[in-house]
């Protein structure tokens, strides 16, 4: 009968040792250069593009970034929010009362991120106590409360809203250009966030908890913490979205700043593309950007087709594009999960008559 | 030597059910104790008092000198209270390696390569280094039941609570598991063993238990527990206490 090896026991220590544990399947040192290439190039775009073609992109990328926050929420997380519109009002909202104060709207968008996750911590509280479905409904509870209260205050514009002063000042070019590198910015970083993230030992825990809450207790996990993290890094994210979109709009809405459409934009984009991917959000808001593009003007058309796209995916690829994609390419752009892999040259040091397929050299590693 | 845990006047009911009625117990640093039952008996809600999962209605819990009560579970399993479950919890959709990495993170507080380090040699004692990068998912009930040790091995558990390891497995793989529980036994690790398979049970504890309605029928030597005519009673007809193919 086999023994097992004492944890203390040398010999244990020096098998062990013979292994190396990666982040990835394959190598990957080629995706940070890539990425950085990818976002230089971005960041030349206002020069290349029309105009209208720069803040199309400011859209594409508050989407993205919304998208980003709840696929961590709900994907990683495992909280379906339908009320992130709370947090992107909120951060619209603190741009609007920091412009009215004589500051520049631009650089209240990190104020407003971090207002956004110190506010999301009481809210936590709040909705921390329901599960599933009523988690759902309280968060869109919380967003409707916040959308009320906002609209009675009068000093910044009631239920009408008010246009963000100090933008006019700026000339038309620079504030598109500024527009467009404040929103590449957060949605960069909103990525570089999450990815980090869900490297880390936190995000080892979220994924635990995703597939087993009371495993992960057992294991010694703090579930509620670990959520409230991510609940208040979500809140970061939409935050900065939000104020993102008063600079963009140049104006704060309550009723469209606060609207609940964006949860059902966050919830298609994420789930064609792949709840629990951080690729996901990223195909499915080019897929949801290219639909509008090319069908908008046709109306009920648009709505039809896009619901059509939703239902199909849903039905035969419940995992989204990328996260089929994934499975049968066993490739990952972001690579968040651990490999053990053994030191070759520690391989097979017992059977040297057994390496006749070895070339002669690699002995001496 | 202070118990490393004791349960002081426990009591729990579901209902109308009484599941522990006023229980005392203790367990000492290093002790091996199996604990009998026929079913509904109150072995795992026990299990569930002791690790956090389920409160009980009055009475105490003390592990390592703290009154646990209100900790939960993954307080508790950071004290030292490891706990399995008797239908396995793997993470499927993680990896075996970051299965147990997680517990290595959080149960036993390690980080970066003493993490990495730890969740190997747990792996390696557990068989299951060869399976590393499989997803849990894709494992079978002999490797689930593995993977749930291991998982709670690398908590690094001062008190090993064992819920069923042994049930639904073959003989021969039932004397792998047992071979690895006398081992982490022999380190010096309290093991709580809840087991349907006496033979399992009498190889590898000193002390037996029996529970049957909420309380302790019997408390000592496994054979004389087993004897014992209150024991006998509660398992009349039944064959589970046939002993004679003890491991």
């Amino acid at each position: 009968m086999t023994t097992a090896p004492d944890l203390l026991r040398p010999d244990s220590i020096d098998r062990a040792q013979a292994f190396r544990i990666g982040r990835s399947a394959r190598p990957s040192g080629w995706l940070i250069p890539v990425a950085a290439g990818l976002v230089i190039l971005l960041a030349f775009m206002p020069a290349l593009v029309s105009a209208g073609d720069t803040s199309l992109l400011v859209n594409v990328f508050i989407l993205l970034t919304i998208s980003t926050m709840w696929n961590l929420l709900a994907g990683y997380a495992g909280m379906v929010s339908i009320g992130q519109q709370a947090f992107i009002g909120l951060g619209a909202y603190a741009v609007l009362i920091g412009a009215i104060h004589g500051m520049e709207p631009f650089t209240v968008i990190p104020i407003a991120a971090v207002v956004c996750a110190v506010i999301a911590l009481p809210i936590s509280v709040l909705v921390f106590r329901t599960r599933g479905g009523y988690f759902a409904i309280a968060t869109w509870v919380v967003a409707s409360t916040a959308e009320l209260v906002i609209s009675s205050i009068t000093s910044i514009g009631g239920g009408t809203g008010r246009s963000v002063p100090g933008l006019a000042s700026l000339s038309p070019s620079l504030y598109g250009h500024i527009t467009y590198w404040s929103s590449l910015a957060v949605v960069v970083v909103s990525l570089a966030i999450t990815y980090l993230l869900l490297r880390s030992r936190l995000g080892l825990v979220l994924a635990a908890v995703r597939d087993d809450e009371d495993g992960a207790r057992a294991a010694g996990a703090r579930v509620m913490t670990a959520r409230r993290i991510v609940f208040m890094v979500a809140a970061l994210g939409c935050g900065a979205a939000g104020a993102l979109l008063a600079v963009s709009q140049l104006q704060v809405q309550p009723a469209s700043v606060f609207s609940v459409q964006f949860s059902a934009e966050i919830i298609f984009v994420t789930l064609i593309g792949g709840m629990g991917t951080i690729e996901g959000p990223i195909i499915g808001t080019i897929i949801y950007f290219a639909l509008q593009q090319n069908l908008a003007q046709h109306g009920a058309w648009y709505l039809i087709i896009v619901g059509t796209v939703a239902v199909v995916i849903a039905i035969w690829l419940p995992r989204g594009l990328w996260g089929t994609a994934t499975r049968r390419l066993r490739f990952e752009f972001f690579p968040v999960g651990y490999h053990v892999l053994p030191l070759k040259s520690q391989k097979k040091p017992s059977t040297p008559g057994a390496g006749a397929t070895q070339p002669a050299g690699a002995s001496d590693g | 030597m202070a118990a490393l845990l004791e349960l002081v006047h426990i009591s729990k009911r579901f209902g109308g059910v009484v599941v522990a009625d006023d229980v005392s117990v203790s367990v000492e640093p290093g002790e091996a104790i199996g604990v009998l039952g026929p079913n509904g008996a109150g072995k795992t809600t026990l299990f569930g008092m002791i690790s956090g999962d389920v409160r009980p209605d009055s009475g105490e819990v003390h592990f390592a000198g703290h009154v646990v009560n209100r900790l939960d579970s993954a307080a508790r399993c950071r004290l030292g209270i490891g706990r399995t479950y008797q239908i396995p919890k793997p993470f499927e959709r993680m990896s075996v390696f970051e299965n147990v990495l997680v517990a290595a993170q959080q149960g036993a507080q390690t980080r970066g390569p003493e993490s990495h380090q730890s969740a190997i040699s747990t792996l390696e004692r557990s068989g299951l280094l060869d399976k590393a990068n499989r997803s849990a998912g894709s494992l079978g009930l002999l490797d689930r039941k593995r993977l749930e040790l291991a998982r709670t091995l690398a908590t690094r558990p001062k008190l090993l609570l064992l819920d069923e390891v042994a049930g639904g497995l073959t003989d021969p793989e039932m004397h792998e598991l047992v071979a690895v529980v006398r081992a982490i036994r022999d380190e010096g690790t309290a093991v709580v063993w809840i087991e349907h398979v006496v033979r399992a049970l009498v190889g590898a504890v000193e002390r037996l238990l029996c529970l049957s309605g909420g309380t302790f029928i019997a408390d000592g030597e496994p054979r004389a527990v087993l004897e014992s005519p209150a024991v006998r009673e509660v398992y009349l007809g039944t064959e589970e206490l046939a002993i004679e193919g003890s491991v």
